[in-house]
């Protein structure tokens, strides 16, 4: 089975892995979901309908209002949230917002995860090593 | 990280259990920032206020120490807090207390905002309730370091007064309050301040439609880029500036943006571009601003049932405006005004008696409250003049007959339940 390994720096320790949820853009927080269920509700969102649970999130950046990270723990104290992020580059909201879930997340990566990696993906992220290890979907 | 000896005595509980805890989770996000030590920040602007079930899934007492120990401190015991160390304002996330049915919650989330707003001046916050801190009393100075949370109010700290803050979050900030610390990281660093794209704009700028049009067109352009708009011809006035900022936070990541010969960092595009060669340049023209506010106006319908204004918090300016606009007509039978804005400028539109025409025409003027806070229902065909508004109001509230327009046709549209502004 084909793998790919990205390696980036630490923005929160820890081991999870999941199904990747890929977008080529930046993320919001307010807004976007039911917390309740950890579905994207946002009309127009690339995952609008998909629930983040249990997932990997692989995306550009944060964006939006500055209670972004407090979307995210409300997650995960739900246990309705992600297991891990991989950010292309992370900002102030997304730190905050994974130190608050407390899952592991990577950034700066040698390659540019949302160019590599493909929704429905199995990612799994070594926040500590900073590793993030790609198993391709079967087509 | 490294740390100072104040640092290592806060972390190692020298200087009590508060600064102890807010230390050890700023250290983590420090960590999560790549930043390797901490700078002195003595403003702190930040949001304190659950919901009622929120406080009491907490505290079934209601008891905002043992809240705030588990919710912002991570910690089961419960920690009392003394006094904050830096100075700290409190953003509009509160209700007012005089109209709990208009907003979401009704009279029990009055009553947990008040729980809050009380702690919030026991710790020593000021209860400024307000998204524009710096129009009633929170005014950093260039290049001041500041942890602040609400992006309309983060990109005017950064952008029009030249201070410095990363995108806080509350519990980011309320950490940097007791502490008085925040991650020397981001916008704090100057590298990490110059314009690094240009937004070039090639339309008139002359109303807050058009200024709130450009923050939201260039937000979800840009990503994390610093945009220079450049090509701006005539000086923006203060709620122009507000709006380019809040619009341009709720599409996309714009902290800071810089326009040259207005803007403190930007004398010139040669200084806050450090002399960049061959930045790209985004253009903003006639059909880039028509499909921007075609993402905005997009109801069908032109009876319009809700206007929603103050977002951001109006200036004294846009209040008194109404005022004038409303001075001997009434709001349509049809139609709700609703308008938010600061206690601060609230007490002066009392004096001014802006509050009592606007009451007498039949609109409501709410203090401390956000347009995101108000009951809406979701059928309704609603009017604003604000870009982030109607970013945010489809989005938690179910309603999809939105228009934006200028202030005037807002205010037309309030007193003939009937939508006539331009299409652009």
């Amino acid at each position: 089975m084909e793998k790919l390994v990205l390696k980036g720096r630490k923005v929160y320790g820890g081991i999870a892995e999941g199904y990747a949820l890929v977008m080529k853009d930046a993320l919001g927080g307010m807004g976007v979901y039911d917390v309740s269920t950890g579905t994207v509700t946002e009309s127009g969102n690339h995952w609008e309908g998909e629930a983040v649970t249990g997932k990997v999130l692989v995306y550009k950046t944060g964006k939006g209002s500055s209670s972004w990270a407090g979307y995210y723990k409300s997650m995960a104290s739900l246990g309705t949230g992600p297991v891990a992020h991989v950010i292309t580059k992370s900002n102030s909201q997304t730190a905050l917002g994974v130190v608050l879930s407390k899952i592991p997340a990577v950034t700066e990566l040698d390659q540019d995860p949302t160019e590599v990696i493909s929704t429905g993906d199995w990612v799994k992220v070594d926040g500590d090593k900073g590793i993030v290890e790609v198993t391709r979907k079967q087509l | 990280m490294k740390l100072t000896d104040d640092e290592l005595d806060m972390l190692g509980g020298k200087q009590g259990p508060a600064k102890q805890k807010a230390m050890e989770f700023l250290v983590q996000y420090g960590e999560a920032l790549g930043a390797e030590q901490f700078v002195d920040t003595n403003n702190v602007t930040l949001t304190l206020c659950p919901g009622m079930e929120e406080l009491r899934s907490m505290s079934p007492s209601l008891n905002m120490d043992e809240y705030i120990s588990k919710d912002s401190l991570d910690s089961d015991e419960t920690v009392v807090i003394d006094k904050l160390k830096a100075f700290t304002t409190s953003n509009a996330t509160y209700r007012d207390y005089a109209y709990p049915e208009l907003q979401k919650g009704g009279k029990e989330a009055c009553e947990s905002a008040y729980i809050a707003e009380k702690y919030c001046q026991r710790i020593g916050m000021v209860t400024l309730n307000s998204c524009t801190p710096y129009q009633c009393g929170n005014i950093p100075t260039r290049g001041e370091h500041c942890a602040w949370t609400e992006s309309s109010a983060i990109a005017y700290c950064n952008s029009i007064l030249g201070a410095k803050t990363n995108i806080e979050g509350g519990h980011s900030a309320f950490a940097s309050a007791i502490t008085g610390k925040t991650p020397l990281a981001g916008l704090h660093l100057d590298e990490n301040r110059k314009g690094t794209v240009i937004v070039r704009v090639d339309v008139e700028m002359d109303t807050v439609l058009d200024w709130g049009l450009l923050g939201y067109f260039a937000g979800a352009q840009v990503g994390l880029e610093v945009p220079v708009y450049t090509n701006i011809k005539k000086t923006p006035d203060l709620f122009q500036l507000m709006s380019v900022g809040a619009a341009g936070m709720s599409s996309g990541t714009i902290a800071l943006f810089h326009i040259p010969g207005i803007t403190p960092e930007a004398a010139t595009l040669d200084m806050v571009t450090g002399g960049g060669k061959n930045l790209r340049v985004v253009p903003y023209g006639r059909e880039e601003r028509r499909k921007t506010h075609k993402i905005l106006n997009q109801s069908t319908k032109d009876d319009v049932e809700v206007v929603v204004l103050g977002c951001p918090h109006y200036n004294l300016e846009r209040i008194a405006a109404i005022a004038n606009l409303l001075e001997g007509k009434n709001v349509h039978e049809n139609t709700e005004l609703l308008i938010t804005i600061g206690n601060a400028q609230k007490a002066i539109a009392d004096r001014q008696g802006y509050t009592d025409t606007i009451k007498k025409a039949g609109g409501v003027v709410l203090e401390d409250s956000c347009g995101t806070h108000l009951v809406i229902d979701p059928s309704k065909v609603l009017a604003s003049d604000s870009a982030k508004l109607l970013h945010y109001i489809p989005r938690m509230t179910g309603v999809h007959d939105t228009l934006l327009g200028t202030l005037e046709e807002c205010i037309t549209a309030a007193t003939m339940g009937k939508w006539t502004g331009r299409v652009l």
